[in-house]
């Protein structure tokens, strides 16, 4: 409203980036004061920029009040249950500032996940513009190079902010929690991840870098500042996945409803977890890997460095023993939604319970044992490349469960196909032609001529629209009643959806067909004597159709926000417990609802079945 | 049982046409070497999976799609059923047994792309930024060009000066990262069986100008071969100039020095000897033999202003003083 005073001072957010600069630049001071005590040259040194950058982080973080609790418990003082908001503030500013409450954190993770997942996708449209044709027409070599690596990480932490938006958001909604067990490391889990994306965003001004998101020495090692500041972003957005981690696990083992076991969880919840199990113990190797590469350049340590007795494959298997799962982390959860959303739109069980449950444990687990399917080109041990495709092969089996029990599922329903519908069954198809074309990398003699080339980023980018995009926008067009209290517009979700679905497949079989030819992945210019041209065109033309899309379903959230219908409590005639408290959620879940488990989550189909039982009758929305 | 033969009948047309579709697009490039033809049966029998599964799982859906969506005025839920033990178990053990076959394939072309001839010829490969060196051990000669002598295998010996590098010609299918670092030297075994011009892609992303790290490779006839062989071992020119020229090639001084005057990543040489340079210290000095020496064998040791953040490879460490010094006439020739 007009007459209330908007005090951007006194938003977290706000706090926290005027504190990132001024900590950046006391960090900076500090370092350039020790270097000249040492008689070192202290103006425009690496170390100077680092040190500046790490303050900056901290200093951010205690702008944004994220360590303020815990001062307070430390010295013996109390601490309040909630953060209220200043009352007198507009509504959307409680978004801006800290926040204990799991769905706020949910909608911040989300809305930063949009943010860089727009900022990612924009690098992409520029380097597709530039490959649209052969020869250099758009932008220069380096910043070709800093922009696909820009694209990659940027993509990776919306990503990861994506996954935290949904673990956060729906797990206490679905085990009938009223929050996340440790609110305030929730809250802090988030808030990392702003100066962590400040930091790999600012790159981009401090002379980029060259290698790509792999970051590999020895190139990293002599590339310019970008790099550091792109290794230190990582570096502290890699907390938020352990911490929030942490928390999924510890919120699913402890606060289940009443009589909801293992088995009557959600489907969702068990994705939640397997994928935090990764994220727990596997986000550690990343951090170590490109902090030996910053230790490396900041002291000279010779991890990689061969004139020093460095080895370069050493880098490479720290780094793929977290990549490689990462990106089971990036696809599990979406897994999970189509398992949630399948049974509530075909009107049936979700074919195989537990299978589903167990592959997604399964799909964690062999993940631990595949990271050198990355290396088969790269040189390491000879030996080590056929037990890796062994183990590599086996990840298909729990992958196949999954597809087999959702046609299982689909199997004599009755489906509709609202929004969300259609963008689980494009994830279906999608994530099926990632998973497929998986196969061919992982038997070593094909992957000789694949490895490294657009076969791969087209391969990749299935798996990812499959296995992530697809189903994170199926959720959110899913939720959006639950989040908002509104419904979207279902002729613009379906316009995101027909424009999109196409879209993805020409660019990706696109991709895949030039790299057969012999593509090379991160190059700025091809030869035109490979003749594949105008298949670079149709995979820009479709990319630009896919932001189109993106673009779409932005101006459907805003629109719906401001004059949406109002959401009935559960608009899907789903079973899940969320959907029987009011529209937008409550403050404090089921606080005021609770509820006992008394039934499987999917009876669908079965008369006097009910999954929940509340102990009063829920109250219809106040209105 | 109706919905299942139309199901069947639904994949099996899929498959069919998936199938041939992708088998004679012609997916792959130009097939010019023997250990590509392992590589080649594996790809096309997992094409062949690939359309199958593809057509078994979308042919499900797209039926379920059309015939269990709910028609108008219809009411209530679809039919109740949770599951299948023994179908979850067959569609375990079966895809098991399918990928443990491809995985054991697979490790037996690999076998193949590694038979080693014993007659097999060696070459030594150098990457550096941006440029390969092809070292004829066998011969004791060095080329900027990869020429092969038809059907008779050939030993390449993989390394790089600087960062990694990857050695990938396409139409022979293999690849192999050069590394840098002492013992870090790899293999790559390559019989080519098609004459004709290809080139070394390097496929490891290796900095600014990685797009353009390229190298001519021509398959030539055995005697073809010999007759070349024996020309680039009577050694290169008695002229100094000439010799430097070749060098400039060679060690892949082109990638980063222009000699017309143009900006690339280092200094141009035109015009170069005999100039007046500022350094990054502020210190003046006048190119001479001395200094080009310097820069060349220890090329950190001075930096011209505007290049201290470029680093020269070590090139100049695998380089003879003889080289050196004609390299430095070919310079002087570039005029003052």
């Amino acid at each position: 409203m007009a007459n209330q005073k908007v005090k951007l001072f006194s938003l977290s957010f706000f706090r926290g980036v005027v504190f990132q600069v001024l900590g950046t630049l006391a960090g900076m001071g500090l370092v350039m004061l020790i270097r000249l005590l040492m008689g070192l040259p202290a103006w425009k040194a690496e170390p100077v920029w680092v040190g500046g950058a790490f303050v900056g982080v901290f200093a951010f973080l205690i702008g944004a009040g994220a360590f303020s609790d815990w001062a307070k418990m430390a010295f013996g003082e109390d601490v309040p249950e909630h953060i209220e908001t200043d009352p007198n503030q507009p509504g959307w500013a409680k978004y801006f500032h800290i926040s204990y409450d799991h769905k706020i954190i949910g909608i911040q993770y989300g809305v930063t996940s949009i943010v860089l997942l727009a900022l990612a996708g924009t690098f992409a449209l520029i380097f597709r513009t530039e490959l649209a044709a052969a020869g250099l027409q758009v932008v220069e070599l380096d910043m070709f190079n800093t922009l696909i690596g820009l694209h990659g990480m940027v993509m990776i932490a919306s990503i990861l902010l994506g996954v935290g938006a949904m673990s956060n958001y729906l797990v206490p909604l679905l085990i009938g929690a009223s929050d996340m067990a440790f609110p305030r490391l929730n809250a802090f889990a988030y808030w990392i991840n702003v100066p962590g994306a400040l930091l790999v965003v600012s790159s981009l001004f401090l002379g980029g870098f060259d290698t790509g998101w792999t970051g590999y020495p020895p190139l990293s090692a002599r590339a310019p500042l970008g790099m550091q500041m792109f290794f230190m972003g990582v570096y502290f957005i890699g907390f938020s996945s352990i911490l929030g981690s942490l928390n999924i696990i510890v919120t699913t083992l402890r606060m289940r409803a009443k009589g909801m076991g293992f088995m009557r969880m959600p489907i969702f919840v068990w994705a939640a977890v397997s994928t935090a199990l990764i994220s727990l113990t596997a986000t550690q190797l990343i951090g170590l890997s490109f902090q030996m590469v910053m230790f490396q350049r900041l002291f000279g340590m010779g991890f990689f460095d061969p004139a020093k007795g460095g080895n370069v494959i050493l880098f490479q298997h720290l780094f793929w023993f977290y990549s490689h799962p990462a990106v089971y982390v990036f696809i599990l959860p979406g897994l999970g939604i189509i398992s949630e959303l399948l049974p509530v739109f075909v009107r049936k069980p979700l074919f195989g319970y537990k299978w589903i449950a167990m592959s997604s444990l399964g799909i964690a687990l062999v993940g631990f044992f595949v990271w050198a399917h990355h290396m088969f080109t790269s040189g390491m041990a000879e030996y080590l490349r056929v037990p890796f495709m062994y183990s590599t092969m086996l990840v298909a089996v729990p992958t196949g469960v999954k597809f087999f029990s959702w046609v299982g599922t689909m199997w004599r329903g009755k489906m509709t196909f609202e929004t969300p519908m259609l963008f689980t069954l494009g994830a279906v198809s999608i994530f099926l032609l990632g998973g497929l074309t998986g196969p061919p990398n992982a038997t070593v003699a094909t992957d000789l001529h694949l490895h490294d080339t657009y076969w791969i980023v087209g391969h990749f980018h299935a798996t990812m629209f499959g296995g992530f995009i697809f189903p994170f926008f199926a959720a959110l067009y899913y939720w959006f009643p639950k989040i908002t209290g509104k419904m979207y517009n279902e002729k613009l979700g379906k316009w995101h959806f027909w424009l999109m679905f196409p879209a993805f497949y020409v660019q990706s079989l696109g991709q895949m067909r030039v790299g057969l030819l012999g593509m090379r992945r991160r190059i700025a210019d091809y030869d035109p004597a490979l003749n594949f041209d105008f298949s670079h065109l149709l995979i820009t033309i479709a990319g630009f159709v896919i932001a189109i899309a993106v673009t779409i379903f932005i101006i459907n959230v805003i629109q719906s926000l401001k004059k949406g219908e109002v959401a009935p409590n559960n608009p899907w005639n789903s079973r899940s417990p969320e959907f029987f408290l009011p529209s937008p959620a409550p403050e404090h879940n089921y606080a005021d609802h609770p509820f006992e488990v008394v039934g499987e989550p999917y009876d669908y189909g079965l008369a006097d079945a009910p999954f929940v039982k509340f102990d009063a009758a829920p109250e219809t929305a106040a209105d | 049982m109706k919905h299942f033969i139309l199901v069947a009948v639904l994949v099996a047309i899929l498959t069919v046409l998936v199938g041939f579709g992708l088998d004679t697009i012609g997916l792959m490039p130009e097939l010019a070497s023997l250990q590509g033809v392992f590589i080649d049966q594996l790809f096309r029998m997992h094409i062949w999976v690939i359309s199958f599964l593809f057509a078994l799982i979308i042919g499900f859906m797209l039926y379920s799609i059309i015939v269990f969506r709910r028609k108008e005025g219809e009411q209530g839920d679809g039919d109740h059923f949770e599951g299948h033990a023994g179908l979850e178990i067959a569609w375990t053990i079966v895809p098991l047994g399918i990928v443990m076959y491809f995985a054991f394939l697979g490790s037996t072309a690999l076998a193949e792309t590694r038979r080693a001839d014993p007659n097999a010829y060696n070459i030594t490969v150098t990457g550096q930024q941006w440029s390969w060196r092809f070292d004829y051990t066998d011969y004791g000669f060095s080329s900027d060009e990869l020429r092969l002598p038809a059907d008779r295998q050939t030993l390449l010996m993989l390394t790089s000066t600087d960062v990694i590098h990857s050695f990938w010609v396409p139409e022979f299918r293999v690849k192999q990262d050069a590394l840098p670092g002492e013992g870090m030297e790899r293999e790559l075994r390559i019989t080519p069986t098609e004459l004709g011009r290809y080139k070394v892609r390097c496929a490891e992303l290796c900095g600014t100008q990685h797009a353009y790290m390229l190298a001519d490779v021509f398959v030539v006839e055995p005697e073809e071969f010999d007759e070349w062989a024996e020309e680039q071992l009577k050694g290169v020119s008695d002229d100094p100039v000439e010799r430097g020229e070749v060098w400039f090639g060679q060690f892949g001084c082109t990638a980063c020095h222009s000699i017309d005057g143009s900006d690339k990543v280092g200094p141009t040489w035109m015009g170069l000897y005999g100039k007046e340079e500022i350094l990054a210290d502020g210190a003046t000095l006048i190119v001479d033999d001395a200094y080009l020496f310097e820069s060349i064998r220890e090329p950190q040791a001075k930096i011209v202003e505007g290049f201290e953040t470029v680093i020269m490879p070590p090139t100049g460490a695998s380089m003879s003083d003889q080289q050196i010094q004609d390299v430095i006439e070919f310079i002087k020739s570039l005029g003052e």
